[in-house]
């Protein structure tokens, strides 16, 4: 039992474990002190002075960040004292700091604007002495420098050398004329360096990927996972007209803690791909005929219903809990051999977060298809499925020689995002959502169940995958129940799958709730 | 140790920590807990055998100290004393902070300027002999002005005297 | 006293007995004036003894900061099995200080009897001596005399055949003002830019590489083998004014006197007695205008102010500055004080580690607004900003070189207000051409 402390802060009283920091302590109270190089995922220095509060009985203004609470300790965060250090911090801050707003990527979520904007100066008194100035940096691959408004917080730096242990950054030379350092010949090339353009609170290191694609206040933010592994870090899917322009990570203590890896950051671009299958189709003769989707629920239901025999479900393994779940109640009558495609990768953990890589296996829900009964070894499936009686693929695409296995399979269902190579043998292809378009779960390779959002709309008459096996199965029984969400969705797994038993959208939340805990044991 | 070499920037890069200055440098080892408290002193062997600190040269020891060059480099940016790029022969620091303000050092260092043919302060003389840089406080506040000439320390030099100290650097 | 000009009658020559004597370098030689007595009596003592030998005598650091020795001592924890360090700071770059170099180069076995009585007292078995890379001659010199020191028993594995162990390490810095800031300089040694560390923890409970550490001044050190051989209570008895300030203290003083130089007094000294009779007073022609006591991050006293100031940590404080390490920099009438101030707020701004927002930005912009003044482009609101940025300076900062910029500035202001407006309202001619 951790011994306790009581605390005072800004009238409001609050019980911490001994050794936490003011400024954390500060967080339960409801209080936000203002900060730029402290961070809750590196090591403190209390360089900013930013965070500097009013604590009674101390000689001094304290750094909240590295100052530990005692008990009784009574804190005023914005007494007069601190708020002029505060404005002292922003003023000198401004002093050297260009006024490059408009043409900043970070206006609209940099933090200098809003500290400045809530306790700054009206006017900075700096006049017109010239700022120092710096050429912009290629940092490379993906992180350009711009000294000129860096505010030296050395957060990157200790990112690099303390949680990425790829001492590649450095601080460069003295007083005023410090800047951040690079070797030449080396690059920000590690798996995990670009977190440090979004731990930069100023627009000093930015994303080339990003520069110049959109205002900040411009875009539509929806918490989300990461679809590029097993591991499931939390996202946030940052869209502008129905487009995705970027991915951020999400704060999730269990599970990413605040950062997300390269390789998932930049691979968005596929969420808006134009190439989509929009509306569902049959197969007549060698013809491809649109249809609605009552039709082609009732085929599917057909095809399922008038099939005995063998199954085989090749589906992707973005696929989510809740689709490839009732896709596999629409298959009940049929002896099922299921399959997830995991394309794979070169792992790289990030060393200082014990338990958090970029994994192996680029499946983010792995885990979640293996309990649902997905466990078959692709190469077997693929083999099956040309003695199958019913074909059923998921949002995979397959390549010409796969696709003509699939010749002496019975029938054969697409549901696609875009072409799936199996089109001219499939008696129906229908559209169905992306993990962008959609709201699902996934289970990580730690056995946690985490939620996804939908962040865009989908194209034409899409649907998510689980709504087209419910709907067809609503066809074969008509009391059965159809859910009217992804909730519902979710939450009838747990009947037909102990894992999943008892577990809601609430109680996931937005970070998740491990169903497995033997798997997340033995992944410590 | 008097006078520095004229290193080109682009010659390919030998190592430093060969040999004697290899043997010297583990000599200090034993002395500090850690291989990371030897880089001072590393960079200091740098600078007595080259005359300077070059990028190679810090790579070179980050290898040495197990460090990283990235790490060397915020180090020896800290540091006015280390050179990171070539300079002249005699290398002269001279004090201006107030206490030697106040007794005629910036007089000194116009002199030192004029005489040394160096165009301003941190250029090299053009014959290459040569550079200026002006620093703060060295220590000899009572001594009024101290210059340093390599690892010469010379204390109250006057307008009049530079001349006659520079003949003895050629 | 003693070099370069022999010792004044008032002096109280204890550590500056043998300035400008070359016999005092050797072992031999510093044995015969009585060296390394002190440091065989000690290794007979136990370090509690030793430490209130040292608390009895009043000793205070003389770096500047003049916390009691004794006390600080015994911070150390005891018996808790880790390396025990003792750091000699010898990297005097205090504007107007140059005594330590002066102990060095003239007794660096003082020095060194210094260190190992006081290591001895710590329970460090390793004491480091950072000596400033711009010192070249002391660093030849201490280096010659810890080898000589080896070689005659004095360091090493058994000291003097005590069955005691202590090594000397002789650190070289490489140009950086803030390494004299004691955790600054504990980076330093451990081969990282000389950034001040934030406190908690402290050095004695984690300093160098993470273990108990002792940082003392050389003054502070040089001093400990005398009150060994002669006793605390000796040392507490040399004292003019406030008992709270004993022993005796080198006081540099530079700038406009007939005879700059190191002076030892003993605490209590009147300055005007140092000023006017030990170091000849003003030069011809000229009157006293201003004083910095401590080295330069200290308040700028006046003329007026000096006339009944002691020199001792309470006495200077009570004519609104500070003792600091007594670097006294003399100002007489031909002095431009927004100069001055200008060329002092350059300093600090070269020296800024670059860690606190308020240093960084403010050194250099304090600096960029002194510029204009002397350039004639000043606006009567720049002083007010100065005064309110100096404001912002002080006391938010892990270190105190941010205050110790804003020191001269606020008094300079304060005092010589007059200076200042000569050169805003144009009746003094500009000092700088702007770029």
């Amino acid at each position: 039992m951790t011994e306790r402390v009581s605390v005072t802060i800004d009238g409001a009283q609050v019980s911490v474990p001994k050794g936490t920091s003011i400024i954390e302590a500060a967080k339960q109270a409801g209080v936000l002190i203002p900060h730029y190089c402290y961070h809750p995922s590196l090591p403190s220095p209390a360089v900013c002075r930013m965070c500097l509060v009013e604590v009674e009985k101390a000689p001094k203004l304290m750094p909240a960040c590295v100052t530990t609470v005692t008990d009784g300790q009574v804190v005023h965060t914005n007494s007069l004292p601190a708020k002029q250090a505060r404005e002292g911090v922003l003023e000198f801050l401004l002093a050297n700091h260009p006024l490059d707003c408009p043409i900043c990527d970070q206006a609209g979520e940099c933090e200098l604007q809003d500290y400045t904007f809530q306790e700054g100066r009206a006017a900075g008194r700096h006049d017109d002495y010239p700022k120092r100035y710096n050429p912009v940096e290629d940092f490379g691959p993906d992180v350009l420098y711009v000294p000129n408004r860096c505010i030296l917080c050395t957060r990157c730096v200790r990112f690099m050398d303390d949680v990425a242990e790829d001492g590649v950054l450095c601080v460069s030379e003295r007083g005023d004329r410090a800047t951040i350092g690079i070797f030449p010949d080396r690059e920000l090339d590690h798996p995990w360096a670009g977190n440090v353009v979004d731990l930069c609170p100023v627009g000093s290191l930015i994303s080339k990927d990003f520069l110049h694609k959109a205002r900040a206040w411009d875009l539509d933010r929806t918490a989300s996972v990461c679809p590029g592994c097993t591991q499931g870090c939390n996202i946030t899917i940052d869209t502008r007209d129905n487009t995705v322009v970027r991915l951020r990570p999400r704060a999730n203590l269990e599970v990413n803690r605040h950062f997300m890896c390269d390789e998932g950051r930049m691979h968005y671009r596929w969420m808006n791909r134009g190439d989509r299958l929009e509306s569902p189709s049959v197969l007549e003769g060698d013809q491809r005929r649109a249809v609605g989707w009552d039709t082609a629920l009732e085929r599917l239901g057909q095809m399922v219903r008038g099939g005995a025999g063998t199954a085989v479900v090749l589906a992707s393994g973005r696929a989510s809990l809740e689709s490839l779940g009732w896709l596999s109640r629409l298959l009940g009558r049929y002896q099922v051999t299921a399959a997830v495609q995991v394309p794979m990768g070169d792992e790289a953990p990030l060393a200082g977060v014990p338990g958090l890589a970029l994994r192996a296996e680029r499946a983010p829900n792995l885990q979640g298809a293996r309990v649902l009964g997905y466990d078959a070894p692709w190469a077997s499936a693929l083999a099956a499925a040309g003695k199958a009686s019913l074909v059923v693929l998921l949002d995979v695409s397959l390549t010409e020689a796969e696709a003509a296995g699939l010749a002496g399979a019975g029938n054969v269902v697409v549901l696609g995002t875009v072409e799936s190579g199996a089109g001219a043998r499939a008696g129906l292809v229908l559209p169905v959502t992306t993990m962008a378009e959609e709201h699902g779960t996934w289970m990580n390779c730690d056995g946690r169940v985490q939620r996804y959002q939908q962040a865009k709309a989908p194209p034409g008459m899409a649907q998510p995958a689980w709504w087209v096996a419910a709907g067809a199965m609503a066809t074969i029984d008509a009391s059965a129940d159809t859910p009217g969400s992804a909730a519902e969705a979710f939450a009838a797994l747990g009947a037909h799958w102990p894992a999943l038993a008892g577990l809601s959208y609430q109680d996931l939340g937005l970070s998740g709730r491990i169903a497995m805990p033997a798997m997340a044991e033995a992944a410590r | 140790m008097s006078g520095t070499t004229h290193g080109h920037a682009d010659a390919p890069h030998a190592p430093v920590f060969t040999g004697n200055v290899r043997a010297r440098l583990e000599a200090l080892f034993p002395q500090y807990p850690t291989k990371q408290a030897c880089l001072l002193p590393a960079l200091w062997m740098v600078q007595e055998e080259r005359g300077w600190i070059s990028e190679p040269a810090m790579a070179e020891v980050a290898e040495v100290l197990g460090l990283t060059p990235a790490y060397v480099k915020g180090v020896v940016t800290f540091y006015t004393m280390y050179h990171t790029h070539p300079v002249g022969r005699h290398f002269i620091q001279i004090c201006t902070t107030s206490p030697c303000n106040l007794c005629g050092a910036e007089a000194v260092m116009a002199a030192l300027l004029r005489e040394t043919g160096c165009v301003e302060l941190g250029a090299t003389s053009p014959d290459g002999r040569f550079t200026v840089a002006e620093v703060e406080c060295l220590g000899a506040c009572g001594f009024a002005t101290p210059i340093m000439i390599n690892d010469d320390f010379i204390e109250s030099v006057t307008p009049e005297r530079v001349a006659g100290i520079l003949q003895g650097y050629k | 006293m003693g070099y370069p000009h022999p010792t004044h009658p008032k002096e109280t020559p204890v550590l500056s007995k043998h300035f400008g004597d070359a016999g005092a370098r050797t072992f031999d030689g510093w044995v015969q004036r009585g060296g390394y007595a002190a440091l065989r009596k000690a290794l007979g003592m136990t370090p509690e003894a030793i430490i209130e030998e040292v608390k009895g005598s009043g000793l205070r650091g003389r770096g500047g900061a003049g916390f009691p020795t004794g006390l600080k001592w015994s911070f150390m924890p005891k018996g808790d099995g880790k390396p025990h360090y003792l750091v000699c700071n010898a990297d005097e770059s205090e504007p107007g200080t140059f005594k330590d170099r002066e102990i060095m180069r003239w007794t660096p076995h003082q020095l060194i009897e210094g260190c190992a009585i006081a290591a001895y007292a710590i329970g460090a078995e390793r004491c480091y001596i950072y000596i400033r890379g711009e010192f070249t001659e002391p660093l030849r010199v201490m280096t010659a005399a810890v080898a000589e020191a080896y070689a005659q028993g004095a360091l090493g594995a058994d000291v003097f055949g005590s069955g005691k162990r202590l090594d000397i390490v002789i650190h070289r810095g490489a140009g950086a003002y803030i390494c004299g800031e004691e955790t600054a300089m504990m980076n330093s040694i451990e081969g990282r830019r000389g950034n001040p560390r934030i406190k908690p923890p402290f050095p004695a409970q984690a300093g160098l590489f993470a273990m108990p550490t002792t940082i003392n001044n050389v003054e502070t050190l040089a001093s400990v083998p005398h009150i060994l051989n002669r006793g605390g209570a000796w040392y507490k008895g040399l004292c003019l004014s406030n008992p709270k300030s004993t022993g005796t203290k080198l006081i540099s003083v530079c700038g406009h006197v007939q005879r700059p130089g190191n002076y030892e007094i003993t605490m209590g000294t009147s300055m005007k007695e140092l000023l006017f009779d030990m170091c000849g007073g003003m030069k011809p022609g000229r009157t006293l205008k201003a004083v910095i006591p401590g080295g330069s991050s200290v308040p700028i006293m006046t003329a007026a102010e000096t006339e009944t100031c002691l020199l001792d940590y309470e006495g200077v404080v009570a004519c609104g500055s500070m003792l600091g390490s007594a670097g006294m920099i003399v100002m007489d009438d031909s002095t431009d004080m927004v100069y001055q101030i200008w060329r002092l707020a350059r300093f600090y701004a070269h020296e800024s580690c670059a860690q606190c927002t308020q240093c960084r930005e403010g050194t250099a912009w304090t600096t960029k607004i002194l510029e204009r003044i002397l350039a004639g482009k000043g606006k009567q609101s720049d002083l007010d900003l100065l005064l309110s940025l100096s404001e912002n300076m002080t006391g938010k900062t892990i270190c105190v070189l941010s205050d110790s910029c804003a020191a001269p500035i606020v008094s300079g202001i304060q005092k010589f207000r007059p200076e200042f407006d000569a050169y805003l309202s144009g009746a003094r001619q500009p000092a700088l051409a702007m770029a």
